[in-house]
């Protein structure tokens, strides 16, 4: 029950104007395993509801090939295409009742009455709707509506689930609590999964695989471990959590790992790389925040010097800002602030890093 | 090798890929072939033959500019012309400022009787547009109790411009109202708070803020009410007289009196450019400057933006209006039991007694074809707005734009075009039910496709992608999904255009035969030979039937949708 994509590609054209062309999704090429949960992950407009749209057949692509189970499935408009879509406004039916909703798909296969009943009482038992059958979808919490239009999807036993942005009309604490939901109810089916989303941790918590796309184009696409701490690029780095780039130089480039020589002319052996390397070739290092050790600097010299401008107490961590003179602030976090105690503003620091956690860039 | 490459090349044009996703629905293809059709055939075609006659002095013959030029050349046709134009702006401007009083008394004070006012103000929509023209020739004419009974004034000049205006004024305002008070409760009154605090007077505050914002409104029912005067041909024909020709009597008389069809067509076409242009300004350029001035929660109104001198004038004013109104309907009420109007007011039950035995076929008539038209047109319309606002295909925005298009058309324009275009093979169907349906069907269709885009809009259309994509086809989406959310917006429509279909006369009066007529029609012969009462019985059993069918379709959705009724539109 795999999904394969080959070259898609999805040309809008602004009905204000029709000479103006606008690539929403640019000659992707997407594999799905069978029972994988795959996620497109972007920034708004990035073409990743297109791209799920295609797959569901409410948009045609301007080129390219949709396989859905090993067939190649253009031709076959969305009512008879195998894929079930949780929306993102839930699109719960208004004028039918939740068990209504629920049973609406096998209602439309005619299945007899008495099954559909058994059917839709089972699935609200695994959704945690019990005793709501007869509710008005008006009368429901965003929460329950979430998990409706879940199980309106899932009962149809569909070879693909599809989500759009999902979560993203729920409070902060619900989302996170649906999220493992989610993730719960598609291992239980092992419904291979297509989900789209603009928050980052929603994409790590439920993923087996991340597709990250920018602007019609696929940037990157691997585990959540990948995308995060091997960024294939710079985007993919800087759009996924917060990050330090320090420019350097590949010295020395061999099976172990490069040899980069940083700007303040420090040399540290990088194991982890993307991209094409040159020896001599400028590279940006990539260092998360959280990998970044800060000293005070009486205690030692560091890979970097500054100054803490900016502190930010978050309470498990704190966030600092390190003027280091060089224009961009340099980002650090400590955790365990209690413990591990507080640098003051304006108090001069050093900070190093391990070379285990940073990334190499071409 | 060449069928792939040619169709690879098609596949650059929208229209085609919007034609090939359509035709994978082959129920969809079908119903968009059917629908587009019919609107060529039963509103384009008459129209165009309504052109082409009045560029022709006979058939067959060459095309010439000389009826035109005669028309233009007669005197009386150019008053004719100017009259109709006149009456337009003037009832414009005097409909339109009594209507703003009303809505903006009703939404913006505490004056006592606003149910009462907003019920006065509905009733002239509900009923025939010439019952004003009928009850001010009643009280002012040459038997009229207010002119011979009152004052013992002789053949008082109500004739002309005088009666017409009060009687158009008194019929379109309130559309005007319906228009701008939908418009004022719009304007969140924490404006006004707002403009108040800022330390304007009341009347500053209503000048700079409450005003400019109901200019588009404003001018919006300016042009509906101009359209509406021009296209009246009720009222006219009965009080504007020989010394104020307009043209839409005028064309009627050059068909119905002169067999002129030539002559007739160039009328109607003078009368539909000046219409067309209206419609066009309000459609695509005032409809556009329309403030949203609510935004996240609503705010309740805290009236406080009129001074209490101010709120008793704008009471005195409504309560005038209302007189006048409740004075018009007694008028007829009472008409239509006296036994001599003006001479002898006994009561009586003649005029019934009269309609029944000798006109009753008409109110039979009346009430098959508006039940019959009402509800197709109704479903036409639902379904043209859910394919115009939820389906690509090609000739989209002709559809709608056709479909809409008899909202700006005068009746007089279409009466004329449908015996033109239907009165000779293939499509003979003069003198039949079939054509006086047609023309209700396809007049009508214009208010349910506006209330089904509207409350489209308002339903993410998710809602229904997502019965697509549990498999339903397009059939099955629109009846369990669409139509169910659209059944208030239909039954909306339907009660409006039923009235219409009631309370029609310029377009049937060139339909009607002796086997299918309608009351509207007898009112007006009854009026035109003088027999005031039987006019006035057949216009009151006209509004009770009107109003019996209005309970009916209300009691239906309540019985119907009742409980759910309310909560449909909220999601």
């Amino acid at each position: 029950m795999g999904v394969k994509l080959v070259n898609i590609t999805k040309i809008f054209s602004d009905p204000a104007h029709p000479e103006k062309k606008v690539h929403a999704v640019n000659n992707a090429n997407i594999e799905v395993a069978d029972g994988e949960f795959v996620t497109f992950l972007g920034p708004s407009g990035c073409g990743k509801t297109t791209t799920l749209r295609i797959i569901s057949g409410f948009e045609n692509p301007t080129e390219g090939e949709v396989w859905i189970s090993g067939k190649m499935v253009n031709d076959q408009p969305p009512n008879r295409r195998d894929t079930s879509m949780v929306f993102q406004s839930y699109a719960i039916f208004p004028h039918l009742s939740v068990g209504q909703n629920i049973g609406f798909g096998l209602e439309l296969k005619e299945r007899p009455k008495k099954e559909i009943k058994q059917e839709v009482e089972k699935i609200m038992k695994v959704m945690d709707l019990k005793d709501l059958v007869n509710r008005r979808p008006d009368q429901l919490s965003g929460g329950q509506q979430q998990r409706v239009a879940l199980a309106r999807a899932i009962i149809n036993r569909p070879g693909v689930l599809l989500f759009d942005e999902p979560l993203s009309n729920l409070d902060a604490k619900l989302r996170d609590q649906m999220r493992l939901e989610i993730r719960r109810i598609q291992q239980t089916f092992g419904i291979t999964s297509i989900y789209v989303t603009h928050d980052q941790s929603e994409a790590m918590t439920v993923s087996d695989r991340i597709v990250v796309m920018n602007e019609g184009n696929i940037m990157q696409t691997g585990t959540p471990f990948e995308i995060y701490s091997r960024p294939a690029n710079n985007f993919v780095a800087d759009f996924i959590g917060r990050v330090n780039f320090f420019e350097g130089t590949a010295v020395l480039s061999d099976k172990e790992g490069i040899e980069v020589r940083f700007a303040g002319g420090a040399v540290k052996k990088i194991a982890s790389s993307s991209g094409e390397i040159m020896d001599g070739g400028p590279v940006l290092v990539t260092v998360r925040p959280e990998s970044l050790r800060l000293y005070h600097s009486q205690e030692r010299k560091g890979f970097i010097d500054g100054k803490i401008s900016k502190s930010v107490y978050l309470g498990p961590v704190v966030e600092y800002e390190i003027d280091t003179g060089s224009g961009k602030p340099v980002l650090a976090v400590t955790h365990n602030p209690v413990e591990e105690g507080f640098f003051k503003l304006g108090e001069k620091v050093t900070a190093d890093f391990n070379p285990v956690s940073a990334h190499v860039l071409a | 090798m060449i069928l792939p490459s040619v169709l690879k090349y098609l596949n650059r044009f929208r229209s085609w890929r919007e034609l090939k996703t359509a035709s994978r629905d082959p129920l969809l293809l079908f119903t968009i072939v059917l629908i587009l059709s019919s609107l060529v055939i039963f509103i384009l075609y008459p129209l165009l033959s309504v052109v082409i006659t009045s560029f022709k002095t006979g058939p067959g013959a060459p095309f010439t500019l000389s009826i035109f030029k005669e028309v233009i050349s007669s005197a009386y046709l150019r008053l004719a012309f100017m009259n109709s134009i006149m009456m337009g702006l003037l009832t414009a401007v005097l409909g339109s400022f009594v209507g703003f009083i009303f809505a903006y008394a009703l939404s913006r004070t505490d004056i006592p009787f606003k149910k009462f006012f907003h019920i006065i103000a509905i009733i002239p929509v509900v009923s025939p547009p010439f019952i004003g023209a009928l009850s001010i020739i009643m009280l002012f004419g040459n038997n009229g109790l207010i002119t011979y009974s009152l004052f013992k004034i002789m053949n008082y000049p109500i004739y002309g411009i005088r009666g017409l205006l009060l009687a158009q004024v008194i019929t379109f305002f309130p559309i005007a109202y319906i228009t701008l008070r939908g418009v004022i409760d719009s304007i969140s009154p924490t404006l006004e708070d707002a403009a108040l605090d800022l330390g304007g007077s009341r009347w500053k505050v209503f000048k700079k803020v409450t005003l400019p914002l109901t200019i588009p409104g404003i001018a919006s029912a300016m042009l509906v009410l101009f359209i509406e005067t021009l296209a009246d041909f009720g009222n006219p024909l009965i009080l504007a007289g020989s010394q104020f020709p307009v043209l839409s009597v005028q064309a009627y008389l050059q068909i119905t009196g002169m067999y002129d069809l030539p002559k007739g067509s160039a009328l109607a076409i003078l009368l539909l450019v000046p219409s067309i242009t209206a419609y066009f300004l309000q459609k695509y350029w005032v409809s556009r400057k329309q403030y949203v001035t609510i935004t996240g929660k609503p705010t309740t109104s805290a009236l406080k933006s009129v001074s209490p001198a101010a709120k008793w004038v704008l009471f005195s004013v409504c309560l005038f209006i209302a007189g006048v109104i409740l004075l018009i309907y007694i008028t007829i009420l009472w008409g239509s039991f006296a036994k001599v109007w003006g001479y002898d007011n006994n009561l009586t039950l003649a005029h019934f007694k009269y309609v029944y035995e000798v006109g009753f076929k008409a109110v039979l008539d009346t009430l098959t074809i508006a039940g019959i038209s009402t509800p197709v047109a109704g479903i036409l319309g639902m379904v043209i707005a859910f394919l115009v606002i939820r389906k690509k295909f090609p000739g989209r925005y002709f559809m709608e734009f056709t479909s809409m298009l008899s909202f700006a058309v005068p009746g007089t324009v279409i009466g004329i075009g449908y015996i033109l275009a239907f009165n000779k093979p293939p499509i003979l169907l003069t003198g039949t039910l079939l054509i006086l349906l047609l023309n209700f069907i396809f007049r009508y269709i214009p208010v349910g496709i506006q209330s089904g885009i509207a409350i489209l809009r308002q339903v993410d259309p998710s809602i229904e992608e997502a019965a697509i994509d549990l498999g339903a086809d397009s059939r099955k989406t629109f009846f369990k999904i669409t139509l169910p959310l659209m059944v208030p917006a239909f039954f909306s429509g339907l009660i409006f255009s039923f009235v219409r279909a009631m309370t029609a006369i310029s377009a049937v009066i060139f339909l009607v035969s002796s086997r299918w007529n309608l009351m509207t029609v007898q009112i007006m012969s009854q009026t035109e030979s003088g027999r005031l009462g039987a006019a006035a019985a057949y216009s009151v059993i006209l509004v009770v039937l009107i109003l019996l069918a209005i309970l009916l379709i209300r009691s239906i959705l309540v019985f119907r949708y009742g409980k759910f009724g309310g909560t449909m539109l909220k999601i």
